[in-house]
């Protein structure tokens, strides 16, 4: 084993982890942002727009996150009024597809989350709301969100931690994150080990604490929910 | 239609499948023994299988398969040449694929079958004590077959997120259906037509595989009392 080249290209894999860092916070705020309006229609059950949010999660879940990045950074290219259009700047770059890719599957993965947690909210709370004459519109803000979001939280807590590996598919197109970057030592010195275990450390670290996160969100927000 | 690329890509389908499967077979067998192995009296067992889950649950699939493709390349021929063979070995894509993939899903499925086999009520195992039955016996006779019905559903996401995650050994030069998909968007400049060809024949597995673990589900369960609300 031979880490003076890892303590060298140290910034480098520092950036990378920050780049990993900005694509997986973006990500999942875009995402969780789009999923809780989602979510409210898809849980209308029989609607159309159900149905219709029913399609997007279930081809974003039923294809590989590689297919998706692929067809909207490559894929799109092959069209001519993309190219002529005034979204190409943002479509051609691979950032930004990165970025649309990971928020579209985060989003569809959160949005059946957060529905399964409305769907399977205690009766009780729904008729307590409704006996105190609350409208649809107040029972969903006081009542239905903030404890669907609550039940939803150790679901989504595997959610966010499948993203930030999925963060890695980014470094196929060319964004030097910090798989990016260990792929770039590892062509440069060829020191597979080396450089390969370096980024799993990191990454390593990263789960560790979005995991220590996550369980102080369910101590402060769901704990107080359960049964004792 | 697809350029006369439907019989590449239906060949890369195959493959990629066959990888799935594969994968499968080795995680199941890593995943029943790491589910033992957490269950088991034996500490160093217990610690073992903890530090397995826990290292590969928090490390990108794409990591791990860089590392074992590149890293045992580096690592096969040193052993050669320690051994006084002299020729560059290559590492085989299909076999490095398998490997990875089949070692990290049997982390995830060691949780799965743990869960399972602590839902199998302790006095079946009981039983099968008191008729003087082997701990052998008693697991291939009463506890694996119930503990197979709770694992059902775990398995069957495992195996949905398993067979998406193939798509991954097309970087390290695996001709599976991604790379099929990328050498034809290349041939004839419609990358589109052809990502979504392939995002299709992905969506055509997953659905086939929910059909038939629904199938599955209703067998194992046939027989078991549902509470009514």
């Amino acid at each position: 084993m031979n880490f003076d080249a890892i303590v060298e290209n140290l910034p480098l894999y520092l950036s990378g982890a920050l780049t990993t860092f900005e694509l997986l916070v973006i990500s999942l705020l875009l995402g969780l942002s789009c999923a809780i309006p989602l979510a409210v229609l898809r849980s209308f059950s029989g609607s159309w727009a159900s149905r219709l949010i029913w399609v997007y999660t279930y081809v974003f879940r039923g294809t590989p996150m590689l297919v998706q990045l692929f067809l909207i950074y490559y894929g799109l290219a092959q069209f001519e009024a993309v190219r002529a259009s005034p979204a190409w700047p943002f479509l051609s770059s691979a950032w930004f597809c990165a970025c649309l890719t990971f928020v579209l599957n985060t989003c569809a993965y959160t949005t059946e989350i957060i529905a399964g947690s409305i769907k399977s909210l205690p009766h009780g709370e729904i008729e307590a709301a409704k006996s105190l004459g609350m409208s649809r519109w107040v029972m969903l803000r006081r009542i239905v969100l903030p404890s669907a979001l609550r039940r939803a939280l150790p679901a989504y807590s595997n959610e966010a931690i499948f993203m930030l590996h999925g963060t890695a598919l980014a470094s196929i197109v060319t964004i030097m994150d910090l798989t990016g970057a260990a792929r770039q030592v590892n062509s440069t010195y060829y020191l597979p080990f080396e450089a390969f275990i370096t980024a799993a450390v990191f990454y390593f670290l990263m789960t560790l604490s979005l995991v220590a996160l996550f369980h102080k969100a369910e101590a402060r927000w769901l704990k107080p929910l359960m049964p004792r | 239609m697809l350029h006369g690329f439907l019989p590449s890509l239906i060949e890369g389908a195959g493959v990629t499948l066959s990888v799935a499967l594969a994968s499968l077979a080795m995680a199941m067998i890593l995943g029943l023994l790491g589910a033992l192995a957490k269950l088991s009296r034996w500490r160093f067992a217990r610690g073992l299988a903890f530090a397995y889950t826990t290292l590969i649950r928090g490390v990108p699939d794409l990591v791990l398969m860089l590392l074992v493709f590149y890293g045992g390349q580096v690592a096969v021929n040193n052993i050669a040449l320690a051994l006084g063979h002299e020729d560059y070995i290559d590492i085989n894509p299909y076999l490095a694929g398998v490997l990875t993939i089949g070692f990290i899903f049997g982390a995830y499925l060691t949780e799965a079958f743990r869960g399972a086999f602590l839902a199998v009520p302790p006095g079946q195992r009981e039983a099968g004590l008191a008729y003087g039955m082997s701990a052998w016996q008693i697991f291939v006779r009463i506890s694996f077959p119930q503990m197979f019905r709770h694992a059902l559903p775990g398995l069957s996401n495992n195996w949905l997120v398993l067979i998406k995650s193939t798509a991954i050994v097309s970087v390290i030069g695996l001709s599976d259906l991604m790379t099929r998909g990328q050498q034809a968007a290349g041939t004839t400049r419609q990358p589109f037509d052809f990502y979504l060809a392939v995002a299709v024949i992905y969506l055509l597995f997953t659905s086939v595989s929910e059909l038939l673990f629904d199938h599955l589900q209703k067998r194992f369960s046939t027989g078991v009392r549902k509470g009514q609300l």
